[in-house]
C-alpha cells in the first residue's frame, strides 16, 4: 500500500507541529526567513490569541485538575497550492503561529516538503535538542555524590 | 432618604495616577528597566505572578511586575484581570510530571532516590550573606552552571512509582471517564469541596497564607508530620486536542514545580498502615508555595476523613481565604468611602452616650 496508514500521518504531522510549537518566536521567524522560497498562502483563520486550561494530575498520577491557564496563539492558512495548515503556540506571538500553519501546511505537501523538512523543523528540533541537551548536563553536574566513611583494618 | 451621590475627585485621580506613574519610574537619571530584564533576571517574581495570577506567560508576568511597581499582590490581580479578556481554546491533557525534564529533583525522606538527587539551581545552602559583588556596576556573573559529561537521563523515577510493587504509598485515584475536574474559573466556590476544586484553589492561593497554614500544621496545629518526599523542577510538555485536528499535539512546554509530601498512617480495620500524601504543584519555579500546598493538601485530607480540628485543616476557613486578590479586595474596599456608614454609626454611637449619661444621672440621682 502507498498511502501511509491514517496513524501514522497523525504521529507525523504531531511530531513537526510540536517541534514548531516549542521553538521560540525568533527561532522560528528567523528559520522562515532564511528559505530561499516562501508560497503564497492566505489566512483561513487570522492568528488569534486565546488560552488553554492547563491541567495536571492528583497526586502526580491520579485524575485530573485544573491548574491554571496559558496563553496561546492559534492560526490556521491555505495555500495557494491547496493544502491547509494550522498552527498552535505558547504565548501570544502572533507570527510564530502564522509562519507554523503555514509550515504544517507545507509539509503536507509533496513538492514542498523538501524545502522546509531540514531547513525549519530538523533546525529547529536539533535546537531544542541542545537546548534540553545542555539543561540535563547541568542537572547532572549538580547531581550529589555520596560517600561513606569505610573503617578499614590494617592487615595482619 | 435615599443615597446622596458624592462626585468629584476626579482630577485629584488622575494627578494621583500620573504622580504613581512618576513614582514607578523613579530617578530618571537611572535608565528605565525593561521587562525582558524582569523576565531574564526577576525570574522568580515573574514565576509568583503567573503560578497565583493564574495565566502562564513570562512575558505578560513581567510586564505586570514592572507596571506594578515590584508589588506581586498587584501584578497578580493584573494578571488575573488581563486573563478575563481572553478566548478560552479549550483543556489541555493532563500534564504528565513523570516525563519531565528535570532540573532539579531531590528527596528528602529517601537518599538513595533511583536517579539520585539532582540539587539543581536552588538557594539552599547559599550562606544568604550579601553578595556585594552583584550591588558593583557593571559586574556580571563570574561562571556559567558547569556542565557534566553525561546528561541527566529522564524521565525520572517518582518516589511513588519506587514503593509501588510494596503497596507502601497510598495510590492515585484514577477514574475511568471521570467527569471534568471542578473549575473555580466558572463555578462559585462548593463544600465539601473535592480534592480537584481544592487543589485548583490551593494553586491559585496566596504563597505566604499557605506557608503560615502548612508551618501552623508542623507546629502542631492540625496532625500533619510530613516528610517531603520528592520536589522536582522542569520542563513539562502540554497536549491540547484542537478540534480542528482530533489528536493532542504539543502546544508549549511550561516550567512546573512539584511536590509530594508523606506523613504515615496507621491504617484502620480494612485498610493497612501506609504512607498517606499531600500534593503541591505550581506554575514556574515555586518551591516554597508547592511545599506550602502539599502539607495543607494532605492537612485538608483530615477534614474530608473527619478529623478536623485546627484551622489548616479546615477546608472552608482555608478556600475561602487563600485568594489573595479577594482577599486584598475586601480587605482594600475599605479604603473606599464609607462615609454614610460612619455617618450612620456617629448618630448611634451619640445616641448611646447620651441615653448612657442618662442612665448614669439617674443612677446618680437615686443613690443621693
Amino acid at each position: 500500500m502507498v498511502v501511509k496508514p491514517v496513524v501514522e500521518a497523525a504521529q507525523e504531522r504531531r511530531r513537526w507541529l510540536s517541534i514548531l510549537a516549542k521553538a521560540q518566536p525568533g527561532e522560528v521567524l528567523s528559520a522562515w526567513e532564511d528559505l530561499e522560497a516562501r508560497p503564497e498562502y492566505r489566512a483561513l483563520r487570522s492568528p488569534e490569541i486565546g488560552m488553554v486550561l492547563v491541567r495536571g494530575r492528583m497526586g502526580g498520577t491520579g485524575d485530573a485538575f485544573n491548574l491554571g491557564e496559558m496563553t496561546v496563539t492559534r492560526a490556521a492558512v491555505r495555500l495557494d497550492s491547496g493544502e491547509t495548515g494550522i498552527g498552535y503556540a505558547a504565548g501570544r506571538d502572533r507570527k510564530h503561529a502564522e509562519i507554523a500553519a503555514a509550515v504544517d501546511a507545507m509539509m503536507q505537501s509533496a513538492d514542498l516538503r523538501p524545502a522546509v523538512e531540514g531547513a525549519v523543523i530538523a533546525k529547529l528540533a536539533r535546537t531544542q535538542d541542545e537546548r534540553r541537551s545542555t539543561s540535563a548536563r547541568k542537572a547532572a553536574a549538580t547531581k550529589v555524590d555520596f560517600f561513606t566513611m569505610v573503617r578499614t583494618r590494617s592487615p595482619g | 432618604m435615599a443615597y446622596v451621590a458624592v462626585k468629584g475627585g476626579e482630577r485629584a485621580i488622575t494627578n494621583a495616577h500620573r504622580w504613581l506613574a512618576e513614582d514607578r519610574r523613579g530617578d530618571v537619571a537611572i535608565p528605565e528597566i525593561e521587562t525582558d530584564q524582569i523576565r531574564e533576571q526577576l525570574s522568580l517574581s515573574v514565576d509568583r505572578v503567573m503560578s497565583e495570577g493564574s495565566c502562564y506567560d513570562r512575558d505578560l508576568a513581567a510586564l505586570a511586575v514592572k507596571q506594578a511597581g515590584g508589588d506581586l499582590p498587584e501584578a497578580i490581580f493584573l494578571m488575573r484581570a488581563y486573563r478575563t479578556t481572553l478566548p478560552r481554546f479549550g483543556a489541555s491533557l493532563p500534564v504528565e510530571t513523570g516525563q519531565m525534564a528535570v532540573r532539579r529533583r531531590i528527596s528528602a525522606a529517601f537518599k538513595d532516590i533511583p536517579g539520585g538527587q539532582v540539587l539543581g539551581p536552588t538557594f539552599d545552602y547559599t550562606h544568604r550573606l550579601l553578595d556585594f559583588t552583584l550591588a558593583a556596576n557593571g559586574e556580571t556573573p563570574l561562571e556559567g552552571a558547569l556542565e557534566a559529561e553525561e546528561p541527566q537521563a529522564y524521565p525520572m523515577a517518582t518516589i511513588a512509582s519506587v514503593f509501588a510493587h510494596e503497596d507502601l504509598l497510598e495510590p492515585d485515584a484514577r477514574t475511568e471517564d471521570a467527569p471534568a475536574p471542578f473549575d473555580l474559573t466558572r463555578e462559585p466556590m462548593a463544600f465539601p469541596a473535592g480534592r480537584d476544586q481544592r487543589l485548583q484553589a490551593l494553586a491559585r492561593g496566596d504563597e505566604g497564607f499557605l506557608l503560615s497554614l502548612a508551618y501552623s500544621s508542623q507546629r502542631g496545629w492540625g496532625s500533619t508530620h510530613p516528610l517531603c518526599a520528592e520536589i522536582r523542577l522542569g520542563e513539562v510538555a502540554v497536549e491540547f486536542v484542537p478540534d480542528e485536528l482530533g489528536f493532542a499535539i504539543e502546544i508549549g512546554d511550561l516550567t512546573l514545580t512539584e511536590c509530594q509530601m508523606i506523613s504515615t498512617y496507621g491504617g484502620g480495620i480494612d485498610t493497612a498502615p501506609q504512607f498517606t500524601r499531600g500534593y503541591g504543584l505550581t506554575f514556574g519555579h515555586c518551591e516554597r508555595k508547592a511545599m506550602s500546598m502539599a502539607i495543607v493538601d494532605r492537612a485538608l485530607r483530615d477534614a474530608a476523613a473527619g478529623e478536623a480540628s485546627a484551622p489548616c485543616q479546615d477546608e472552608e476557613f482555608v478556600l475561602y481565604h487563600s485568594d489573595n486578590v479577594e482577599a486584598s479586595g475586601f480587605v482594600q474596599h475599605l479604603k473606599l468611602p464609607h462615609y454614610v456608614d460612619f455617618q450612620a454609626d456617629l448618630q448611634l454611637i451619640r445616641r448611646q452616650r447620651r441615653e448612657y449619661a442618662e442612665r448614669a444621672a439617674a443612677m446618680k440621682e437615686a443613690a443621693e
